[in-house]
């Protein structure tokens, strides 16, 4: 129950980050029939909310130690908080201050924090997927013995480094887990409508990477499945790939209503909400029901705390855009 | 001793050679480079190394790129071949989105030290898909470096220099120039972003890089060009280029020419001829490609090069120009 609770945990910071968020970026883009507001929002630009995916993050996360890496997607706080971040100082990167993981240059759709292994949300899609077979392959030619998780959506599928990247792995038995963390929907178009073939599995299959399908919605269930293919991948065995198929409860972006979805499929999806799900999981256990509770008011705490912090924060100075371009020819910008 | 008598492709390979004995962190990956590399840039290296660290890969540009980055990010020193340049634009966003934005998006939290060779220009009648010379893309992006060696003792220096630079570089060799020989002193690095003066004078000053280099050289000898003073400058590298060398000669001669095989449209060569045109007030011009893709009888490849020919009568039209 143990290991329950600390799932649980995961998915409430995670839940309460993005539900946070996307309050403090009401506003923020002028997109999806809305209009910016007059009073610019404490987080701008995209933001791209995991609201209802977040047993895929932390169920895979909780196998993965600290020097292990990891790939992201555009849709990537999830991970980095399971991953080990910082809630403070990611939030600090979403409202663009200099205390923020990336000093206020990447925001949301950037947020990283090397320091535990995360390299990086991307804001192209499947981009991560070549960037983690090349980690794998230097963990393997330095031999270290770590491993890479690459999240990426159903979307990525059909892009071409997803082909590229899994033969890559599979050609050179790289330890590397592949996540696809399927909401069902590209952007705003369903992701059935527009893929071939008998899905993301079958393809992985058909380059001899083994594969498992779970509820992407159970927490207790991918984390036994990413911990049973993570052996595999520690052990040698080559990459392996997790199809989690879940549901993104809010819009593309924080911004987006997301009104082309059947208000049905909606309805029915909520009921299967993940946080509820592992609540529900954990008091059939014989959890109490104040130790439970008390699990979601320390997340919220811990995000609130993190709110007041970046609200706080000082923002990055102008010479901070010259600083880490690169070092050659540094200072000669025309 | 370590003056040698090398090809354009033998001192890279040298160069790379030197360079992984002395890092192991080094690795190469591409197409065929455990037969050498399609142009013998990489001969003997896999050999030498084995396969882990000259790494064989499948043809999956975007992955090959990708894969650098994520190579770079955990630790190694990747380079990059990409067989033709050409080639790079299957791995356009791995360059663009991912390699030359990393330090900068991330707030300095990595770095990607990687080297892709990306060979360019026209050589062997390969045609439109196989011969343009896209450095001014290149150039254009912030993150990277761009270096466009034009002999053997360069392309030893330089490489050498773009290994130990620590950014993303581009490197461009020039396909046509894989043969040419010439003295290399294996132990000299040629900085990144200093030009060499070749031929001096205060008439004109004429910049140029890459397979730029050699026509106009001969141009300096054509009739059209008799008693004229030429400051003859090879740029080598694109950025950071050397404005200060430009600057200095295009404010003594007053008229600069700028000269490349690239298209001449929108080429590096506007942005030398403006910075420079802007710094000093000197008269400019430029000589490119006509905005054409390459074409395969000798005839139509020919509307493409440079010559001797064009060069110096570009360089006597400027020196006519009232």
């Amino acid at each position: 129950m143990q290991r329950l609770f600390d799932l649980y945990r995961l998915m409430c910071r995670i839940r309460c980050f993005e539900e946070a968020a996307e309050t403090a970026s009401m506003g923020g883009v002028a997109a999806w029939g809305l209009a910016a507001s007059d009073k610019p929002a404490l987080v701008r630009g995209p933001l791209h909310l995991s609201i209802g995916q977040e047993a895929v993050a932390a169920g895979v996360c909780i196998n993965l130690v600290r020097e292990d890496l990891l790939t992201s997607t555009h849709r990537g706080h999830g991970h980095t908080l399971a991953k080990g971040a910082s809630a403070e100082r990611m939030m600090c990167e979403l409202f663009g201050r200099a205390s923020g993981y990336n000093r206020g240059k990447g925001g949301s759709m950037h947020i990283a924090d090397f320091s535990v292994g995360m390299l990086g949300a991307n804001g192209v899609v499947a981009a991560g997927i070549p960037i983690a077979t090349g980690a794998a392959h230097a963990l393997k030619v330095r031999g270290a013995p770590h491993v890479v998780a690459c999240f990426f959506g159903d979307g990525a599928a059909n892009r071409g480094p997803f082909l590229e990247g899994l033969n890559w792995a599979q050609v050179y038995r790289l330890p590397v887990l592949f996540v696809c963390e399927d909401n069902r929907i590209s952007a705003t178009t369903p992701t059935g409508a527009m893929t071939a073939g008998a899905g993301v599995s079958a393809r992985a299959e058909a380059m001899g990477i083994p594969a498992l399908k779970v509820d992407g919605n159970d927490v207790e269930a991918v984390d036994a499945a990413a911990a049973k293919l993570l052996a595999e991948v520690r052990a040698g065995s080559g990459p392996r790939l997790l199809h989690a198929v879940t549901y993104r409860f809010k819009g593309h972006v924080s911004v987006d209503p997301g009104t082309y979805r059947d208000a049905a499929e909606v309805q029915a999806a909520l009921q299967r909400d993940p946080l509820r799900l592992a609540r529900e999981r954990l008091l059939a256990l014989g959890a109490a029901t104040k130790q439970v509770d008390q699990v979601a008011a320390d997340a919220k705490a811990e995000i609130d705390a993190a709110l007041e912090a970046a609200a706080a924060a000082p923002w990055p100075a102008p010479a901070a855009a010259y600083e880490d371009v690169m070092t050659t020819g540094a200072g000669v910008w025309r | 001793m370590s003056v040698r008598t090398l090809t354009y492709a033998e001192a890279a390979a040298g160069a790379l050679e030197r360079a992984m004995r002395a890092d192991a962190s080094i690795v190469a990956l591409g197409e065929d480079l455990g037969r050498g590399g399609v142009f013998g840039q990489y001969r003997g290296l896999q050999q030498a190394f084995g396969a882990d660290r000259i790494i064989d890969t499948p043809i999956s540009e975007a992955n090959i790129m990708g894969a650098a980055v994520g190579m770079a990010l955990a630790g190694l020193r990747p380079v990059v071949e990409m067989r033709v340049i050409d080639f790079a634009l299957c791995a356009m966003d791995e360059i663009v989105n991912q390699a030359a934005k990393n330090r900068f998006m991330f707030g300095g939290q990595g770095r990607v030290p990687l080297v892709a060779r990306l060979p360019i220009g026209i050589w062997s009648a390969s045609a439109a898909q196989h011969s343009q010379s896209l450095e001014a893309w290149f150039a254009h992006l912030p993150g990277l470096v761009v270096v466009t060696p034009a002999t053997p003792q360069d392309n030893a220096g330089l490489l050498t220099a773009a290994l130990q630079s620590g950014d993303p570089v581009m490197y461009l060799e020039h396909k046509e120039l894989w043969s040419e020989r010439g003295e290399v002193d294996e132990t000299l690095v040629v900085p990144l972003g200093k030009a060499a003066t070749l031929h001096r004078g205060n008439d004109l000053t004429l910049v140029t890089w890459s397979r730029g280099v050699a026509p106009a050289r001969a141009a300096l000898q054509r009739e059209a060009l008799r008693g004229v003073g030429v400051d003859l400058i090879d740029l080598r590298t694109l950025w950071p280029w050397d404005q200060a060398a430009v600057h200095e000669s295009a404010a003594r001669t007053g008229r600069l020419l700028v000269v490349h095989e690239a298209v001449q449209v929108a080429g590096f060569g506007a942005e030398v001829a403006a910075h420079a045109a802007e710094a000093t007030g000197c008269r400019v011009a430029r000589l490119g490609a006509p905005r054409i893709p390459v074409g395969y009888a000798p005839v139509l490849e020919a509307e493409s090069r440079l010559t001797p020919e064009k060069i110096a009568l570009a360089a006597r039209r400027l020196l006519d120009r009232r």
